[in-house]
Parts: structure tokens; sequence; C-alpha cells
């Protein structure tokens, strides 16, 4: 694809256009995280320190490392990857399931639609008191919720304790999250299926190819950049997920502690530097994960 | 990368009819099959509105967990109108932060993915990832400077620091959806503005502004939602009184020494209802715009 | 073309509509928080609590009518935020204090909660207003010593709690062949009759998220180690190594044996229904679950009846609501003025009566309240007066997130007594 080649002396009305938005950026994202950053290389673990009563000094990394040797934070960690995993496996599995039920003509499609995508408009201040009724832990003659619902359909040997399990609860805390997203990965998913050409398709049955060798070599690789698109957005928001477990769990529930939490519970203990710590490990696993994902996308743009 | 020969503008239509296959293929299943399943999941989604609408027209001691999945004893209103009396002015607060929030972020999302799909300048990519990057960020890690940056600046508390906040933490996802989707329209529009003599501000807000509309609904939804369920902005920078409804609806839901269940989770449908109505109106133009180019790569 | 123009128009319509929204939005906001810089200024008080409904909203509002009627000339803002027993409005009131945006005066729980705020230099000594207002004789003196740091005075209290107290259903006692009337004077003692009601099929005793399993934990400290040795705990004297510790531990996870498997996903009203429904037979809880009785329309004696737990009578394990002066406070003559509401007779006696504890001052009379307030008082005003862990009064917030961590550690099976042991004398050395 051609890109329009602008001579140097148009760059006035593009750098109009952007300069904003630059400088709103560079301030409310880098210099706040630049504040953030210097803080958690201090050792403000107290109020006093915070206001300049008591002194502080910098410490470089000491609070990484400690924070990383610490249990609690290491099953924070472990929190964090297991509620990730099954968050992804779960909005991009249902999300794709969806969308290719609703490629094929259907009756009704727009109503399916709207309600798959219409627990994206419920946030959790709403939905939670009820998520916290559906997964309440008791089973047998004192269940209520999902676990009720399981006995009442007959289907008793599904009861379990949902979050209130210290390895495996943050799996079920997932299960709210996967609610209200899978709809949005079926949206771009169903977008991406419309969006290739039926051309393509009718070349590739009439080659004689099967089924299955269509979906791997045709549909698959169309619909991967939409994918990559849906893990993004999901994966982010899985890292930040706060809102979610406050409204179900509570902030000191060992069972669902991860690195946003304990950002929270540090903060809570005047504890800024921990705080701070926390906080750019998180985003440090962000970059990780996005940054080749981006270097990659600019490359693949560079080479069409 | 094909771009996509359909008119931009329109929604998204059916299915193509022409897309079943004459003859069946493996994967194809059976009609009754697919609509069973479309079904159980269907209810299965439902699970969480069905107890929510069914407790919120229960009395006092009948909406209780034991009691989640029965239907009420007797149905009663009072909730939904206790809960209209809390939520109503705030609902109303919410729609002034929200459109107008919306609306700039899309504006500016806009302008920013043109320039930068379109100006191929050194460093045009270093910058798009600087600015997608903001989306990423844990906003408690910088709740307190942001807090010292906004009183310094002396933006009033309520609707006025919120659409602030929410147009510029909204400029990375507007960019990026923008700057995908702009990167997928065909060039010779732009190449016959330029012709014509059109500067660059003349080309986009005669050309590319009047296309780009598929892509405003996907941003404009996406952005809708995200303003209309922020919670941590509205805790730190606005009150009660001067505040979203999610506000409203945490200081209803949680704040009793004694839960009142049926009208919390009333208040929840109610402050649900702006946004969920949104999607039913314009959820063919979401999957139209997302389908019209700004969901690639 | 003519559709792409009129598109066009459109969009730029819709545009300068959403500026005008927002120019309309921001004329009508009120720069409230933004220090409007009248030091000194009467004219309105920022009161920032977690009292946004419920009996507490109510006793806000009764302290509110008697404000307006002792200072009509200033205004009552109210900036509470709800949930969670203050978490949101905790985590809002830290930042606004360190960003130097303080409302002009917060609630906070009197005693160590606020030694944070003190060590920063976030807080007034009123100590001058204790004189101005003559309330420095009006409150006992075991509490006034509680409330003092280096000779000061950081707040005024406006109400006191008691956090040891069990509740119990007397049918789901019977049914379980126990007297409801029976009184325990040791935990050992009690034991039996909690087997006893395990054994009719119902659970024991009823206990809800973290919070309250901490509430669980400091009564049998306080059963276990006696007044003085339990207020050691606070102050150094006492070794949380040491043999006492152990053996009040093993009897909270002997106590733990026998609650609901569900309690972490509940908050204290859930744990408490449990025993006016007749599903639990007894449940530990601070003196505000009275109110969750009488809503349901419960009589004390016949339907549910209390008593001091087991090993505690004759100590009251005080928590108290107080009021602070933030330094910077914007309005500092508007904040002097609610303290003043706060502190005095007619203040603490309305908002007493509505919220359910009992008044802070010893010169209330006793026949304005509930019978249930009537022996709060008696035993507040005989009984030997210990700070509450859970509640803020004992220890800094830091040590009480930290102690609650590893309780809800211990307690959901990630580690043993003597881990748990060790964490809490960690938590508590800091």
């Amino acid at each position: 694809m051609r890109r329009t080649r602008w001579p140097i002396r148009r760059w006035g009305p593009p750098v109009l256009l952007i300069s904003p938005s630059l400088a709103v950026v560079g301030v409310f994202v880098y210099g706040l995280l630049a504040v953030n950053a210097k803080t958690s290389a201090t050792d403000i673990h107290t109020a006093a320190q915070a206001t300049g009563r008591k002194p502080s000094v910098f410490v470089g990394f000491d609070n990484y490392v400690s924070l990383l040797g610490t249990a609690a934070f290491q099953h924070s960690l472990k929190n964090l990857l297991l509620y990730t995993a099954v968050f992804l496996v779960g909005t991009m599995a249902f999300g794709f399931l969806w969308a290719w039920l609703l490629d094929q003509p259907v009756r009704f499609e727009g109503v399916f639609r709207s309600v798959y995508l219409f627990p994206m408009a419920v946030s959790f201040v709403a939905s939670g008191v009820v998520w916290r009724w559906l997964l309440n832990s008791n089973q047998d003659t004192a269940a209520s919720g999902l676990n009720r619902l399981f006995q009442t359909m007959g289907l008793g040997f599904l009861q379990n304790s949902w979050w209130n399990n210290v390895s495996w609860g943050i799996a079920a805390i997932a299960i709210p999250a996967v609610w209200q997203l899978s709809g949005y990965v079926m949206a771009l998913f169903l977008a991406g299926f419309r969006g290739i050409p039926t051309e393509l398709r009718e070349a590739a049955r009439m080659d004689g190819a099967s089924e299955w060798k269509l979906y791997r070599h045709v549909i698959f690789p169309q619909l991967s950049p939409v994918a990559l698109s849906a893990v993004i957005v999901v994966g982010h928001m899985s890292l930040k997920a706060f809102d979610l477990i406050m409204s179900i769990s509570k902030p000191a529930n060992y069972q669902t502690k991860v690195p946003a939490i304990d950002m929270y519970v540090f903060k809570s203990s005047f504890d800024y530097a921990d705080s701070a710590a926390v906080g750019v490990v998180l985003l440090v696993i962000v970059a990780v994960l996005i940054v080749p994902y981006l270097v990659h996308l600019s490359r693949a743009e560079k080479q069409s | 990368m094909t771009a996509i020969a359909t008119d931009l503008t329109a929604p998204i239509g059916r299915a193509p009819h022409d897309r079943r296959p004459a003859t069946r293929g493996r994967f194809s299943l059976g009609r009754t099959v697919r609509y069973v399943i479309l079904l159980a999941f269907l209810l299965v989604v439902l699970i969480p509105v069905y107890v929510l609408l069914v407790t919120s027209f229960k009395g006092a001691g009948d909406a209780s967990p034991t009691r989640a999945w029965s239907l009420p004893t007797t149905w009663t209103m009072e909730n939904w109108r206790a809960a209209w009396t809390a939520l109503s002015p705030a609902i109303l607060r919410t729609v002034q932060m929200v459109v107008p929030a919306a609306l700039i972020s899309s504006f500016l999302g806009s302008m920013n993915g043109f320039v930068l799909a379109r100006w191929r300048f050194p460093g045009a990519d270093l910058v798009f990832t600087l600015i997608l990057f903001g989306m990423f960020i844990p906003y408690q890690a910088v709740m307190i400077p942001l807090l010292q940056l906004m009183l310094g600046a002396g933006v009033p508390s309520g609707i006025p620091s919120l659409i602030i906040l929410h147009v510029v933490y909204g400029i990375p996802i507007t960019t990026l959806i923008f700057r995908n989707y702009y990167m997928s329209v065909p060039s010779e529009l732009i190449e016959a503005a330029r012709v014509d003599g059109a500067g660059l501000l003349g080309t986009y807000a005669w050309v590319v502004l009047p296309i780009s509309v598929p892509s405003f609904v996907v941003v404009l939804i996406w952005q809708f939602t995200s303003a209309w369920n922020d919670f941590l902005f509205a805790v730190f920078f606005s009150s009660s009184q001067n505040g979203p409804v999610t506000l409203a609806l945490n200081n209803l839901a949680n704040g009793a020494l004694l839960q009142n269940y049926g009208v919390s989770m009333a208040g929840a449908l109610l402050a649900s209802l702006p946004t969920l109505l949104v999607y039913v109106l314009l959820g063919k133009y979401f999957i139209g715009g997302l389908m019209s180019g700004s969901v690639k790569g | 073309m003519r559709r792409i123009r009129s598109i066009t128009v459109a969009i730029a319509g819709l545009a300068a509509a959403g500026l005008a929204l927002a120019a309309c939005s921001s004329n009508g906001a009120t720069p409230s928080s933004t220090g409007s810089g009248a030091q000194g200024a009467a004219s309105e008080v920022e009161v920032f609590t977690w009292w946004a409904s419920g009996s507490e909203k109510l006793g806000l509002d009764a302290m509110v009518s008697v404000f307006e009627k002792q200072h009509p000339d200033v205004k009552f803002i109210n900036g509470a935020v709800a949930g969670g027993a203050g978490s949101a409005a905790k985590d809002l009131l830290q930042s606004r204090l360190q960003a130097n945006n303080p409302p002009d005066t917060f609630q906070a729980h009197a005693g160590a909660e606020l030694t944070d705020y003190i060590d920063a230099g976030q807080i007034q000594d009123v100590s001058a207003l204790y004189d101005q207002f003559k309330i420095r004789d009006v409150f006992p003196k075991d509490l006034i010593d509680l409330l003092t740091v280096d000779g000061k005075i950081y707040s005024v209290p406006s109400n006191i709690h008691r956090a040891n107290m069990v509740w119990a259903n007397p049918t789901v006692l019977t049914a379980a062949g126990l007297d409801p009337a029976a009184k325990y004077a040791t935990l050992k003692d009690w034991f039996p009759a909690l087997d006893a009601v395990k054994a009719s099929g119902k659970t024991a005793l009823s206990v809800a998220t973290t919070w309250t399993q901490v509430n669980l934990l400091e009564t049998i400290l306080i059963a276990d180690l006696g007044a003085t040795d339990y207020a050691g705990l606070w102050t150094g004297a006492t070794d949380w190594k040491g043999a006492k510790v152990t053996t009040a531990l093993t009897d909270f996870q002997k106590l733990m044996s026998y609650t609901n498997t569900d309690r972490d996903g509940l908050d204290w009203p859930d744990a408490t229904q449990q025993v006016i429904d007749g599903t639990a037979g007894f449940n530990i809880m601070g003196d505000w679950a009275v109110a969750a009785f009488e809503a349901a329309g419960k009589t004390a004696g016949t339907d549910f009846t209390y008593f001091p737990v087991p090993g505690t009578d004759g100590i009251f394990d005080f928590l108290a609501d107080s009021f602070t002066l933030p330094v910077g406070a914007p309005h500092e003559d508007g904040a002097k003025a609610w303290l003043e509401t706060v502190g005095s007779l007619e203040g603490q006696t309305a908002f007493n009566k509505a919220k359910g504890s009992i008044p802070a001052r010893t010169d209330a009379k006793a026949t304005d309240f509930s019978e249930y307030q009537q022996t709060a008082i008696a035993s507040f005003a005989k009984d030997t007066i210990v700070p509450s862990l859970a509640h803020g009064a004992a220890a800094s917030i830091k040590t009480l997130n930290a102690i609650s961590d590893a309780t809800s550690k211990f307690t959901t099976g990630a580690s043993d007594l003597a881990a748990f042991q060790s964490e809490l004398a960690t938590a508590a050395g800091k």
C-alpha cells in the first residue's frame, strides 16, 4: 500500500494536529510514571516520610529485590498468571465459538449478538453483588448460588468451592471476567469472519480443499490479526483486574491476591515505595508482552 | 492488505446468503444443533441478569442470597422507585460527562490516527508506540501525582475533571482504533484530494472524516462504555453530590450497615440501562465498524 | 458528494453539542474541594465519612440536625463515600491528604489508627479545643489516655462500640439441648456448647470475611491473656512468641473449626443474619449487631441473647469513631464548629440513639437509650477498657493490614500455627 509523502514544508498542520495529544500523553502518562518510578526507588514506607517529616533515601532496586523475594508477592504473581490464562482462554474460546456459530445465517442473529455483547455494558460495581451470590462456596444442603443451581438441574457433581480455594480460587474469579468480555471477542471474530471475501472460500473449495484445510490455510490466517488484537486488549485488562476482585472478594483474602490488590493494600498501609514498585512490576510485565508485538507489527507494516 | 470493497458507511448487513456452500462441508452443523447451542449459551449468559431482575422486584425479607433463584413472593416496584430517586440525578450527570468525553476523545483519536497512518515521518511508529503504551498503565500507580496535578491546575472536581481524564486516557485506544482503520482505507481517495490541491486539514475535514463513520461508531461505543462504567476516577475526582452513577450506585449498594439487596440490584440494572440501550441500538454498526478494517492488526 | 457534506455537517453539529454540554456541566460544578483559600471562613464544613447509608447514615443525619441547631451559620457538606467499612473512603482520604487537599474534617477510629496521620503532620492537635469546649472531664480517663499521644489529643470521639460480644439464638440452643440462659466463664466451658450446636446440624459459630476473623482473634487474645497482657501486646510488653499467645492461637484455631466454610465471601451482616435466621447458634461481633436484630424485628431476651465473649466478662474491648482537624483544612472554623457539636452532650445523645452505639461522654442520660445500650453504658463505666485491634484503636493501619493478611493465610489453610504466630510477631513488631 502506498503511503502519501508530504514534503517538509507541509509539516506544520500534521504537527499541529497531533501535538496536543502528544503533550497530554507526555504529561499524564510518562510524567506521572516517572514520579511513580522515583517513589519506588526510595524507602518511603511510612506516612511521615511521604510528607517529608522523616528523612527518606534512595535505595535503588532494593524494594524490587525484597518484593520479588516475598512468598506473598510470588503467590500474587502466580494468581495473576492463572487468572490471565483462564481469562484469555475463556474469552477466546467462547468468542470464537459464538462468532463461528453466528457466521452462518441464523435467524435472530441480532438477538443472540446483543445478548452476548450485553455483559460488556455492566460494570462490576453493578454486578458484583450478584456474582458474589453466584460464586458462594457452600455446597450440598447449605448451597446457594451456582452450586444450588447445579443441584436443581441434577448436575450436583459440578459443585465446588469456587474462589474459596487457596490454589485455584482465582480461576473462579475469572468467570465473571470471561462473562463480561467474551461478547467483545465475539464481535471481533465476527467482523473478522465477515471480512473474509467469499471468493477466497469459493476458490479454495473449487480447488478441492477439504473443510479442515480451508480453515487451516485460509480462514485462520485471515483471523490471526483479529485474534492478536483480542489477546492484547483482553490480556492487558486482566493485569488491571481490581474492581472485580474488590466486588466479589475482599483485599485481605489470601485466595484472591493479585498484584493490583497488593498495590492497593501497600498504599493503604502508607507504604508508598512498595506500592509504586508493584506498579512498575505490572508495567514491566505489560511491556515485555506488548513491545515485541508492536515491533512485529511495525515490521509487518513496513513490508506491506 | 486487501481493501474491503464494501460501502464503508453502511452498517453490517446480514450474512450473505451465498456464503452457505452448496454442498455441506464437514464442519457446518445442522441448523437445529446450532440453534440449540446458541440458545444454551444465551441462557447461561443471562443467568446473572435473571438473578438481578428477580431480586429487584423482591421485598425486604425476600431479597436474600438463599432465595436467589426463586421468583418473588410478592412483586414490588418499591426498589425501582427507591433506586430511581437515588440514582437519577447521577445518571443525568453521567450523561453530561460521557457524551463530551466520548466525542472529544474520538476526534482526537481520529486526528492522531490519520496523521500516524498517512504521514510516514521517521519515528512515526515510535510515536505511535509511545501513545499506545498509555493504554496499559495501571491507574492506581499514578493516582496521587495525578490528584496533585489536577488540583494544581485548578480543575473543578466532578464532571469537568472526569471529562478531562477520560479524554486524556482515552487517547491511546482511540488512536489505535483509528490508525488501524485509516491504514486500510484506499489511498486513491486521499490522492484525489491532494491532486485537487487540498491541504492536510482540508483533506481531513472533507474527505477523511466523512468516511470514518464506522470507526467513529466503534470508538464512541467503546469510550461511552468505559467512561460510563469507570469507578476509580469517579471516586478520586468527584463526590457523591457531583459524581457519576457508579459512585452513587456504590453508595447505594455498599453503604448500608444492613444490606438492602433489592434496591442495590434495581440500582445496578438502572445504572446499566443506558449502555445497554447503546449496544442494542448500535450493535450492528459496532460490528460493521469493526469489519471495516479498524480491527486488523 | 452531498451525502458526504451532510454527514460532515452532522458530525460538526455533534461536536458542537458535545462542547456545549461540557461547558454547561462545568458551569454547574461546585469547586468545593479546590481549597477556596478562604482560611477560617466559617461558611461551610466538608465532613468526610464512610457513613453513606443504613443506620450509620441515620446517626450522621441526627448529628447534622443538632449541628444545624447549634451552628446555623455553617453549611454542612456531606463528603461520604461508601463501601467495605471504608476501604474506598480511606484510599481517597489518604490520597487527598497526601496531595494537600484535605477535607475540613474526617472520620477516623480513635487510637493508634491516627499515628500515621500524626507522624505525617496531617492532623492538628485539638487539646486546646477540649479546654475550649470544656469536654476534658466528661470522657473517661482510660479513654483519654488511649487518645493521647505525647501529651496531645488529636481527635474528638463521637461514640463507643464494644467489640467482644457473643450473640446467640435461644431456639437453636434449646434444639441442641443447651440452656439458652447459661453463662460460660471461660472458653473451655464454651467448647462443649459449640460441639452440641454443631452436632445438631447447625453452624456453631458464624463468622464472615477476614476483618471479622481478626475481631474474633482479638477477643480470644483478650480471653486467654487477660486485659493487662493483651494491652501489653501493643506496647511491646508482651511477647508475641510466648506460650500464652500460642494457647490463644490454638483456641482460635479450634473456634475457626466451628465456623461456616463460606465465611470469606460474607460480610458481617450475613454472618449475624445466620443467627437471626436460626441457621447458626452463636456469632461474635461488635455491638453494632444490635441494629441488625432490631431491623429484623427481633426482641432481646426472647429472639436473641447476648453476653461478653467467655473469658472477657468485665473487660470492655472498645472502639470509637472520632473526628479530626486536618492541617490545612479549607474551613477551619467550620470544622471546629463541627467538632464542638460532636463533643456536645446533645450531639452525642442524638447520634448514638440513631446509630445504636453509646456516647463517649459519661454524663449522658442512660434512660434515653435502648436496653442493650444501657447495659453497655454501665459496663463502659465500670469495666477495664482495652483497645480493639480490628477497629484501629490498638494498632496502626500497617500493623492491622499485616495481621489481617497473616490471619487470612492461616484460616484459608496456607500456613500452620507456628508460621501464623511468627507472622503475627513480625507484623506487630513493625
